[in-house]
């Protein structure tokens, strides 16, 4: 598989959210805003490539019979590692992201990538598998922010657009499910008309 | 009285998946039919109940503790030890049910091994001890064990209510005619949101 | 099996611990920050550390703020139960003339967009605190719909209501702030100077 391949993959093809439809309580929880639904997209990248590394680096050595508490290890060390980083150096950001920091450990997303492609590909594909997935997500959480933020608030990343509220309900739950359902029906009209 | 309005709180007002988006997962996989959905919730009140107790004790008793002669504060390992103390007592579970109740097992063992990446779990875990708590107008205060618990068992019950109505609408919704982009998950989702708009109506009973 | 276990849960132990103290001045910091910040942002100008200045009345956490060796302000953090979403912590700045210099919202878990307006430091809802003296008992601090002189935000009365709770709260501990007794002797003053102009 070509390095780009495995990159793109991620994005398009094995989309997380749009496609392989995983990690979906962050996916409603944090998006409220485009810059919310970036900075957790951007977090769990973060502890998607570094486990997947660190994971395809152990694979060889961790006897088949106790891979998964292994890696739930290691992902729950990163997460860790990640939240400390947030809370110190962005609070701002850890105040909205709250909860869900720590809960990037029981994102199937993560323990999925670990499984199904990091314990039996190179540590640069993994690590590129990571970037790709994650980006994948990130991408998918900042569209849904944006849109929820434009049709909510009225405003795209923090910036006011007009002094009116919008139609709050894209703010709140209900409208969380909502956005997420039609991007779906966007995104399977778009990549089914491509192939 | 104040249990009584815990249990509203966490089945109806803050509904873990309507309000909360704890448990999307399951609520979206094992939604089909009535009867799965059933199984998988009783599971969940056991498991939530039990991990709630376990992780409550590990809390204050191992990671705020006295270890030799020095006061320890070692809460920032919380992540790693819950999520471990709640696979491998998952794991436990299956094992006892197998041996002692054979038949509760066939109902509910299938679906143990799946709520280990269930997030209400460790999300319920992890708030309870971090998170202070108000219910009508009373003093706003961590939890002790008990209520911890019983949070823990009523936001399961919740998610029993949420996935329980959700799957009587898509067995309902197999008959009719969607149109072919919406098919599945999107049209999931999209119902799920039309369900947490009428749960929003419980909003300030508590 | 159990060693190759072992061993990694204990790598990865020492790899959180050592991100543990690495990170630990920069959280405690960020936390000190976000309450200076606040404090900054509801008193006038001044030029001493308040963290450092702290009185404990009832509970209530009360920083002094002083220019010299005048005392410029308290400023007082004041949670309420009463919260939509849960109980919200504010910060009230009030100044030794019995009067609100400004507020700031320290943590909430109001709903998005309705409640959580009390965020919003432009709004009129915010703004009508500045500069409103209650010692005198002129002001009412509930709302309208309740009798009060406060005019809540549009279809967030809860957490209005709330928002007046925790001010009256702060009003009261500013009451029980032993040695200033500024109150009085101040709003004398100040009654004298606005007669004065008149």
């Amino acid at each position: 598989m070509g390095k780009l391949k495995i990159l793109l993959n991620g994005i398009i093809k094995d989309n997380p959210t749009f496609v392989l439809v995983l990690g979906m309580c962050p996916t409603l929880a944090t998006t409220t805003s485009a810059i919310n639904g970036m900075g957790m997209g951007a977090a769990t990248m973060a502890v998607l490539i570094c486990s997947n590394m660190v994971i395809s680096l152990l694979a060889p050595v961790i006897p088949d019979k106790v891979r998964i508490p292994c890696y739930i290890v290691v992902i729950a060390a990163f997460v860790t590692v990640v939240q400390f980083l947030i809370q110190g150096f962005a609070p701002a950001l850890y105040d909205s992201l709250g909860l869900f920091i720590p809960l990037i450990v029981v994102n199937c997303i993560v323990l999925g990538r670990a499984e199904a492609f990091a314990n039996k590909n190179s540590i640069i594909d993994s690590a590129l598998d990571g970037l790709g997935i994650g980006l994948g997500f990130t991408i998918a959480l900042t569209c849904i922010g944006l849109v929820r933020e434009l049709l909510g608030n009225l405003s795209v990343f923090g910036n006011k657009l007009a002094e009116t509220d919008g139609m709050l309900i894209f703010v709140l739950a209900p409208g969380a499910f909502i956005v997420l359902g039609y991007l779906m029906v966007l995104f399977n009209k778009l990549v089914k008309k491509n192939k | 009285m104040e249990f009584l309005l815990i249990i509203i709180s966490a089945v109806l007002v803050n509904n873990v998946i309507l309000s909360q988006f704890l448990g999307i997962c399951p609520f979206l996989g094992v939604s089909k039919k009535v009867s799965t959905a059933v199984g998988m919730s009783l599971a969940l009140v056991l498991v939530m109940g039990l991990a709630t107790l376990v992780t409550y004790l590990i809390q204050y008793n191992v990671l705020i503790n006295t270890w030799f002669g020095e006061k320890m504060d070692i809460t920032f390992m919380q992540t790693i030890v819950f999520i471990l103390v709640i696979a491998a007592l998952v794991q436990m579970v299956e094992i006892i049910l197998k041996k002692i109740n054979p038949v509760l097992y066939q109902a509910l063992g299938i679906f143990l091994p799946l709520i280990t990446t269930n997030c209400a779990v460790l999300g319920a875990s992890l708030t309870v001890v971090q998170k202070e708590f108000a219910f009508g107008g009373g003093e706003a205060h961590m939890f002790n064990l008990g209520e911890s618990v019983v949070y823990a068992m009523s936001l399961a019950i919740g998610f029993g209510v949420a996935i329980v109505l959700f799957a009587g609408i898509r067995e309902q919704m197999e008959l009719s005619n969607v149109p072919k982009a919406f098919k599945g998950t999107p049209i999931a989702l999209i119902t799920a949101g039309l369900l947490a708009l009428a749960f929003m109506g419980f909003q300030g009973i508590v | 099996m159990v060693l190759v276990l072992a061993l990694v849960c204990l790598g990865a132990s020492a790899a959180v611990v050592g991100v543990y103290t690495i990170t630990k001045d920069p959280i405690d910091a960020a936390k000190a920050a976000k309450t200076n910040d606040a404090i900054k942002e509801v008193l006038p100008e001044f030029d001493n550390d308040p963290s450092q200045d702290v009185l404990e009345i009832e509970g209530n956490k009360v920083y002094v703020a002083k220019k010299g060796e005048d005392i410029v302000g308290y400023a007082i953090e004041s949670t309420t139960k009463k919260g939509f979403g849960g109980p919200f912590t504010i910060m009230v700045g009030i100044t030794p003339d019995a009067k609100i210099y400004n507020t700031s919202v320290i943590s909430h878990s109001e709903t998005p967009g309705l409640g959580a307006k009390i965020t919003e430091k432009e709004s009129q809802f915010i703004q009508q605190w500045k500069g409103l003296a209650f010692a005198d008992g002129s002001t009412n601090i509930t709302v309208k719909k309740d009798g009060g002189d406060i005019d809540a935000i549009t279809a967030s009365t809860i957490s209005s209501r709330a928002f007046c709770d925790a001010i009256q709260i702060a009003v009261d501990t500013f009451g029980k702030i032993p040695v200033a007794q500024p109150a009085t002797e101040c709003l004398e003053g100040v009654a004298a100077d606005n007669a004065q102009e008149e």
